[in-house]
């Protein structure tokens, strides 16, 4: 990899030991994916909640964290993905002081890094979405392929020492979606049935993520005529990316790079069409119907303030059933308006709990479920159920109104 | 001779041990009992079965960020395998790996990697080299 000066001076410690650390962690990377040299970045996006850092990798970023301020701080805006803890709940949803402990050390360690603790994995809905073209390091793949795909920013997966790495050196090896050549179609398919609400945007993300199967596979979509809202591309692609480790996709006359299907390379493609089979293969594993519930979950993403009010509407005047329980999870921005607007107080009234800066999957899910009984999960996420069937939940999908409705009558009516 | 197998240069050190394949793909948030040291997302084609120790050579790296924490933190406690190959790794996986110190490799030149090697044949992995080699078996 060609290095700049200021990157050779980091290889050799001249700005310390955290920087140093950063450039050759993010040289083994570029040297594994070809990268030819660093592209400066604007932002980074970090994802680390306790339960995947562990108390290792807390230690790793106190260790940083020691140092003098001009060796720590990182050199560009640096965000944080939703924390495991919300320390304004957890007791309550039986996490541990042992777990809240270990939340606080990372904070703190993150705070004297200068790091701005956003706790959210939708900031391009409720911070700074970044512009066409713009080189960002963003965690979260959720984050990552609505920036790339949506706001046409450039980024790869950046997991959180990696983001870190770009926030500390400012940089990141420039491979992947930060090339042009990466960010052509490689797979085209023909939606025929447009999805309706939020849940059927996440399966068809999920089918399309599933078919595309890998980090190098980018899909263009034809067949979409009206334009999606925000909620709903962002409920595509987190299970696009989920299900398939997908990094973008391009709709045609939607998504900024793509006006026309040529845009992307995608005339040169094979059509493939989405069929309602491989809707109802997908959605199979995750139906329930008159079966208990003993928890509801809205999360993975994190609910915008619009599906708060949703939310909270289809909650209002009604009461949760006594064996299960609600849980809605949003950032912390968007849970002080959403305090505001009287939202919350909905949410609560009904019997739901609503935390902030966490996502449900991201805060010891394996230990909260069990402290709580919690087995038989509904959720309108299908990134959410994709994940949970891992950490001993059985994971069912309804819709955003069949969710409140099951939460209610303690079973999927 | 032992069967050697080219791939693209990779991240860790050399290290050597007995594989684990399964025709399927891997993220460490959503596959692993990571306190086990188990597979446990029930439909995954090693569910139930133990990875410490092992070299894993599975088809791609899947979504999950998290997985670039977890491959260190599973380090720390001794409980990881000793590496992973892919077909095609993703970057979370290799920044994971990068920060573990545990190697991994992928793009092999002779073809599908899952297919190449065997679950119990003995392998030495060398990332620099963007080497992997068979000790057990011979070509």
């Amino acid at each position: 990899m060609k290095l700049t000066p200021d990157e050779q001076a980091m290889c050799a410690g001249a700005f310390g030991p955290a920087r140093q650390w950063a450039i050759e962690h993010q040289f083994q990377i570029g040297r594994m994916f070809d990268a030819a040299d660093m592209v400066e970045v604007s932002q980074a996006h970090m994802m680390a909640d306790p339960e995947s850092l562990g108390d290792a990798g807390v230690r790793f970023v106190e260790r940083w964290a020691a140092l003098d301020e001009d060796e720590r701080r990182v050199r560009i805006p640096m965000i944080t993905d939703p924390r495991g803890v919300d320390l304004s709940c957890y007791d309550p949803i039986g996490q541990t002081e042992a777990m809240a402990d270990l939340e606080r050390r990372f904070i703190a360690a993150c705070r004297r890094l200068g790091i701005v603790m956003t706790d959210t994995c939708i900031n391009y809905q409720t911070m700074m979405p970044p512009v066409l073209g713009e080189h960002v390091a963003y965690g979260d793949t959720g984050v990552v392929i609505y920036s790339n795909s949506v706001c046409g920013a450039r980024s790869n997966f950046e997991g959180g020492p990696s983001a870190l790495a770009a926030g500390l050196t400012g940089r990141t090896p420039r491979y992947g979606l930060h090339l042009d050549a990466h960010r052509q179609a490689t797979r085209r398919f023909v939606v025929r049935d447009e999805p309706n609400e939020l849940t059927d945007w996440g399966v068809l993300g999920a089918v399309i993520g599933r078919k595309a199967g890998s980090y190098w596979a980018i899909p263009v979509i034809e067949g979409i005529e009206s334009i999606p809202g925000s909620d709903a591309l962002k409920h595509f692609g987190a299970a696009m990316a989920s299900y398939g480790s997908t990094p973008l996709f391009h709709i045609v006359g939607v998504t900024p790079e793509c006006r026309t299907l040529a845009d992307v390379g995608g005339d040169r493609l094979d059509e493939e069409e989405i069929t309602q089979a491989d809707v109802d293969t997908l959605r199979a594993p995750f139906g329930a119907k008159g079966e208990a519930v003993d928890v509801v979950v809205f999360a993975a993403p994190q609910l915008s303030l619009l599906e708060m009010k949703e939310v909270a509407d289809l909650c209002r005047g009604r009461s949760i059933h006594s064996g299960t329980s609600l849980i809605v999870c949003t950032a912390p921005s968007v849970f002080a308006d959403a305090e505001r607007m009287g939202y919350v107080e909905s949410i609560r009234a009904f019997g739901g709990r609503v935390l902030q800066g966490t996502c449900f999957y991201q805060q010891y899910a394996r230990e909260i479920g069990e402290a709580n009984g919690w087995r038989r999960l509904l959720s309108n996420s299908a990134k959410i159920v994709n994940i949970l069937g891992g950490y001993g939940y059985q994971p069912a999908l309804a819709s955003r109104a069949a969710c409140i409705d099951a939460a209610a009558a303690g079973k999927v009516v | 001779m032992p069967i050697t197998l080219k791939c693209h240069v990779g991240i860790g050190s050399e290290v050597t041990g007995e594989a684990l394949v399964a025709k399927d793909n891997f993220s460490a948030r959503y596959d692993l009992d990571r306190i086990k040291g188990v597979f446990s997302r029930p439909d995954h084609a090693l569910a139930g079965q133990s990875y410490q120790d092992k070299i894993l050579i599975m088809q791609e790296a899947k979504g999950g960020v998290a997985s670039a924490w977890m491959l260190h933190e599973m380090v720390q406690r001794g409980i990881a395998p000793k590496a992973i190959l892919f077909n095609r790794a993703n970057t979370i996986l290799a920044q994971g790996a990068a920060l573990a110190g545990m190697a991994m490799c992928d793009r092999f030149d002779d073809g599908d990697i899952t297919d190449l090697v065997a679950t119990g044949d003995v392998v030495t992995v060398r990332p620099d080299a963007g080497l992997v080699i068979i000790k057990n078996r011979d070509r």
